[in-house]
């Protein structure tokens, strides 16, 4: 019975176990903060490429496109390097702490979501483009209608970005090391216990993580159907 | 483009519809012309009615007359050589995905009206087109003719002083189309200069003051409705209106 993996998540949640409880509630901090930053920068990023037309802008697409496959290690790797003592950001002492975590994961999200919004966007406005120009609206105008409107793909967009950064490994523990009671997350603790043969262990927290995704999926999910409906 | 102000209605009324003036204005495509060189201008009270047939270049010159497209060579100019406000209904309504009345009040908000007034001008507009009912239903899902209502209330609420339609009813029953014309009527006694392309001898008809024909991307006559249902001059306008098929 024990060497099952649903009793293992099973009893995990039920018991309440404090170490579980404090895993999964960094992991959820980490990742929904950075999703938040990242959307932060990355929609208005993204409705600026589709707006403005300036030198660059395609190589700027293809690489934001590109950045969308960016290996997690190498994220890892490039903000290991901001971070660590020798590097330009040393002083900020943030290499092993959830803080480094949440920057490594910022930077995967946001081409998520700067590359799919832009698209979005520039669907959206190939429709509105001669409304708005008869309107009189600046660019800069046209930006927070254009995101509004999208609202509802934006929301899509928003769960693929924080889809990647709460089933991704390799940045995190580059960057946070898998402390235990520090920087230990769902994926790194999986990792750390299949290592160690604790398969059930590592099967149950796999369990809890995916559960814990769909809850989410679900619920943004069911807002965003709800409003859809009530706003066509 | 045009920059707009809070909308005077009052002001509207006293003051003359703008004058425009097309001078050798022409479009082209690469080296293809699609319209022009054509040389007019709009100075009398209207409803002006640009006719002719597919590919004449009807929505090409409400375009350029809009600023929606710059003119490959001529000018285009107003009275007093100010732009005036102006607003413009396509044939399909571009509406917001918001309600009703969101999409009158972002308009509003475009054009720098006092938050507090937004609601209630938005709400007389809705009135005033019938669309009380469906001020906070969703704008995309309004049958056609409500849209086409809803976008001639967006354009009411920025009291235009002249107002382009490209052909706002194609696509309509004959009881929105009567809903249209009546509306295209009120903004006429407004004072707005109205620019209203069509292919629909009978809609020219009942609204038309003056009727401005193209053809093959050539303005083949500029006179008054009544002339030019009687006695036209052109030979294109003559085939149009005994009802041949015009290329």
């Amino acid at each position: 019975m024990e060497n099952n993996a649903f009793y293992v998540a099973l009893s995990l949640l039920l018991n309440f176990d404090a170490a579980l409880f404090q895993i999964v509630a960094l992991s959820l901090q980490v990742s929904l903060l950075a999703v938040l930053i990242a959307a932060v920068l990355g929609f208005p990023l993204g409705a600026a490429v589709a707006l403005w037309r300036f030198p660059g802008r395609g190589g700027m697409i293809v690489v934001l496109n590109a950045l969308m496959g960016l290996p997690p290690v190498v994220a890892g790797l490039m903000v290991y390097l901001l971070l660590s003592r020798a590097g330009p950001l040393g002083e900020w002492g943030l290499l092993f702490t959830p803080g480094a975590m949440v920057l490594a994961q910022v930077v995967l999200v946001l081409p998520i979501l700067a590359a799919l919004s832009r698209q979005k966007v520039e669907e959206l406005l190939g429709e509105y483009r001669e409304q708005f120009v008869s309107l009189g609206m600046s660019r800069s105008r046209m930006m927070p209608t254009l995101l509004w409107d999208a609202r509802f793909a934006l929301l899509t967009i928003l769960l693929a970005g924080f889809g990647r950064a709460s089933a991704e490994v390799g940045a995190v523990m580059m960057v946070g090391g898998n402390i235990e009671g520090v920087t230990r997350v769902m994926t790194t603790s999986i990792v750390l216990e299949t290592g160690k043969g604790n398969l059930p262990l590592a099967l149950g927290l796999g369990i809890v993580l995916l559960t814990l995704v769909m809850l989410i999926n679900a619920g943004v999910y069911l807002v965003g159907e709800l409003t859809r409906r009530r706003v066509g | 483009m045009t920059s707009f102000h809070v909308p005077h209605p009052a002001s509207s009324i006293l003051s003359p519809p703008p004058a425009l003036c097309f001078d050798g204005v022409s479009f082209n495509h690469g080296e293809q012309v699609l319209l022009g060189p054509c040389s007019f201008s709009l100075e009398g009270t209207g409803p002006t009615l640009v006719m002719g047939p597919n590919g004449a270049g009807k929505s090409l010159l409400l375009r350029l007359a809009h600023g929606l497209l710059l003119p490959s060579q001529g000018q285009i100019t107003w009275s007093n050589n100010r732009c005036p406000r102006q607003a413009m209904v396509f044939q399909q309504p571009v509406l917001l995905r918001r309600s009703a009345v969101a999409n009158l009040v972002h308009a509003l908000a475009v054009n720098n009206v006092p938050r507090r007034a937004r609601t209630n001008l938005a709400r007389d507009a809705l009135e005033r087109f019938g669309l009380t009912a469906c001020s906070n239903k969703p704008a995309r899902v309004l049958s056609g003719g409500e849209q086409q209502r809803l976008a001639l209330a967006r354009a009411w609420v920025l009291s235009p002083q002249v107002l382009f339609l490209d052909e706002p009813t194609s696509a309509l029953d004959p009881a929105a189309i009567k809903a249209v014309e009546a509306a295209v009527r009120e903004f006429h006694q407004r004072g707005t200069r109205i620019v209203m392309t069509t292919h629909d001898l009978h809609q020219a008809r009942r609204l038309a003051g003056d009727v401005l024909f193209l053809s093959g991307g050539k303005v083949r006559e500029h006179t008054p409705a009544e002339a030019f249902f009687n006695k036209p001059v052109s030979r294109e306008a003559q085939a149009f209106i005994a009802g041949e098929l015009v290329e």
